[in-house]
């Protein structure tokens, strides 16, 4: 996966809490065997109207955030299904960075297998950013070395995430190359496990 | 004697297969389940790196999302149909066992792991699918993943997986009768939110709990993920060996009896502690009916709808106002009053026999509502072969409904079992998001019997008044 290290780019924001991946891309485009071009499907409900007609009352359809790579949004972000198709047409869209109080964990996991970035930041902090970023066109940069995301005028937070990820996510290590260097202790431990 | 533990604890330090400091435990998966829609691009990015799959015989898969309910070898949808095709190529070029759509174990991949006997306490169980925390009914370690971590488990056998925080959900006392485990969860997810198990484990215990059979225990369960929690277990008992006793893929003969003991024993210790503890009184609960779009939108059957007025924040006005726009529903409307379009009764929640069972009871002698479409989709093609022994089928069609083949079906929509837009769904399945079951489409999510019941009547009721004593 392609490393992240440090992100500037224009806020989208969503201000609604506990967005599913049933709504970040419908069931019926879970068909596809490829990982690729699922952005066309992303929030494609909230989009578009049943004949594929733009819904203009919905924020992501305007100009001003056509550009957008990064999310902001309310809590529990990606809750629902496991699908990896959510990071997957998040990431195909554009979005390199989503931003939210709180995460489902399922959702976390896979957008750091592909090189998404997720921020928490408080409710706060994250509500500032959706209100610069609902007035006018507004970028924000983020730094995964530093943990800090901050724009040009006064805003600037701190945030956390896991050594591991965050390790993963500066590298863009292929996960499982990492793993099988400890191949020898999966076998001893299942030898050891059918001898018991 | 070491310190009391969790059986979250004693499970998780017996499957630690590398632990190093500022970084996740590796865990050895014992059971890796798959299914067509999350495991293709898993399988193209082992072959793009010349990966094998580490342990085919720990890996088991089924065809379930995609299946068609009817018409069963027709499979008009070609995207779907190469998904189901590329599944099977997959499994035989990787010599993965597989209940393909024309076998005899077929059926939805949370309801044959148990049925198989695949499913065993103190296991760790891994699916590219969220109700993956259905198999904790057994004291399993079960849990959902992304289609990179099953490429991960196919490859290793192993995840790195950070430990878990314990969350107890203690259920005080018992269910009261015509109130089910579905009830139950939903009580609890309306009461705690849709939130309140994210980063921890649940155990579940109390009376209520290990008074529940293992299928209303898989009901619990599966929906753990409803509340934020990846996975939800209880400590096995007898109900559970008993359940386990004689399962093609179970320990037999003396080696069961072996078996037995040593899951008895990962059950919690006394004394052992969480990290968090909630409770709710079993007593209190009514049939559950959910209103809006998401799971923790739930109410008794005998209440209102809410209204925005009662929204303590600005946020939590524009849901309910967005919700009760979405479910076409007024303010403080009744929930009875509302009337159905559509009746499912199906998904890896609840479409076991016993889920079947108490459906038909209600609906015996009793017709569905003019008006009302009403399909029942068993979990496996073993319960439909064990309900048409019993007759359940029979009682199904007479009333009305139409009695199909195994799999997914109107859970997700994914074949041809959708509910049309601003259509209203009862149903016995997991999720009321936004269209869920059908773009636009309008789901109540239900215990079994609260959906025969509203598919007679047309509307919810509470289905107690259908209860006839137990002889």
């Amino acid at each position: 996966m392609e490393p992240i290290r440090t992100h500037k780019g224009i806020v989208y924001p969503l201000n609604r809490a506990n967005i599913d991946t049933d709504q970040i891309i419908p069931k019926q485009f879970l068909k596809r065997i490829s990982r690729q071009g699922f952005g066309q499907f992303l929030f494609y409900n909230w989009r578009f109207h049943n004949d594929g007609e733009p819904r203009k009352e919905f924020s992501l359809n305007d100009q001003k955030y056509k550009n957008a790579s990064i999310l902001v949004a309310g809590e529990n972000f990606g809750c629902g299904s496991s699908r990896e198709h959510a990071p997957w047409a998040l990431q195909d869209f554009g979005f390199k960075v989503i931003i939210a109080p709180s995460f489902a964990d399922i959702f976390y996991n896979n957008c750091t297998k592909n090189g998404i970035l997720p921020v928490r930041l408080t409710e706060e902090q994250t509500e500032k950013l959706i209100n610069n970023a609902e007035s006018s066109t507004y970028s924000i940069t983020v730094d995964l070395e530093n943990k800090v995301v901050y724009d040009s005028e006064d805003f600037k937070a701190t945030f956390d995430l896991p050594d591991y990820q965050r390790e993963m996510l500066l590298n863009g290590w292929d996960e499982i190359a990492v793993t099988l260097t400890h191949d020898d202790k999966i076998t001893q431990f299942e030898e050891q496990r059918i001898l018991k | 004697m070491g310190k009391p533990k969790t059986i979250i604890e004693k499970i998780w330090d017996q499957h630690v297969v590398h632990q190093e400091d500022g970084k996740p435990d590796l865990l050895y998966i014992d059971l890796h389940l798959v299914h067509e829609v999350t495991s293709p691009q898993a399988f193209e990015g082992l072959r793009l790196k010349d990966r094998q799959v580490r342990r085919p015989d720990r890996t088991y898969a089924t065809m379930d999302h995609n299946v068609p309910t009817i018409h069963r070898n027709v499979i008009k949808d070609e995207v779907s149909k190469t998904q189901m095709e590329t599944l099977k190529k997959n499994c035989e070029e990787f010599n993965i066992p597989l209940a393909d759509i024309d076998h005899p174990d077929q059926g939805i991949v949370h309801v044959i792991g148990p049925e198989l006997g695949l499913t065993q306490p103190g296991k760790t169980i891994v699916c590219g699918d969220s109700h993956t925390s259905t198999h904790g009914a057994f004291g399993a370690l079960a849990f959902g993943i992304g289609t990179s971590e099953v490429e991960h488990v196919l490859a290793t056998q192993s995840l790195w997986q950070a430990r878990p925080k314990t969350l107890n959900v203690k259920v005080n006392g018992k269910l009261g009768t015509g109130v089910t485990a579905k009830d139950l969860i939903l009580a609890i997810i309306a009461k705690y939110g849709v939130r309140f198990g994210t980063g921890y484990v649940i155990e579940y215990t109390g009376e209520a709990i290990h008074s529940l059979s293992m299928e209303g225990r898989m009901t619990v369960c599966n929906m753990s993920i409803e509340a934020g929690a990846r996975a939800g277990l209880i400590s096995p008992d007898d109900t559970t060996v008993e359940f386990l006793r004689g399962k093609r893929h179970a320990p037999q003969g003396a080696d069961f009896e072996k078996a037995a003991a040593e899951w008895k024993a990962l059950a919690t210790d006394e004394g052992a502690t969480y990290d968090a503890t909630v409770e709710i009184n079993a007593d209190e609960i009514e049939p559950q009916v959910s209103w809006g779009t998401n799971p923790g939108m739930v109410i008794p059957v005998s209440a209102q709808v809410p209204s925005p007025d009662d929204a303590e924040t600005a946020n939590e006005k524009d849901a309910i106002n967005r919700a009760l726009e979405y479910m076409g529903l007024e303010a403080n409307q009744p929930i009875s009053s509302v009337h159905i379009d559509h009746v499912f009764i199906g998904s890896c929640t609840n479409s076991r026999l016993s889920d079947l069972r108490k459906a038909a009871d209600i609906l015996q002698g009793n017709k569905v509502a003019p008006n009302v479409k009403a399909i029942v989709v068993p979990g496996s093609h073993s319960v439909k072969v064990a309900a048409e022994q019993e007759g359940l089928d029979v009682i199904f069609k007479q009333a009305g409904f139409e009695w199909r083949d195994a799999g997914c079906s109107m859970c997700l929509a994914m074949n041809d079992d959708v509910v049309p837009e601003g259509e209203r769904c009862a149903s016995t399945s997991n999720r009321n998001f936004e269209g869920r079951q059908g773009t636009g489409a309008r789901t109540h999510l239900v215990s079994p019997e609260m959906a025969a019941a509203a598919a007679i009547e047309g509307h919810f009721v509470d289905v107690r008044k259908y209860s006839v004593p137990t002889a």
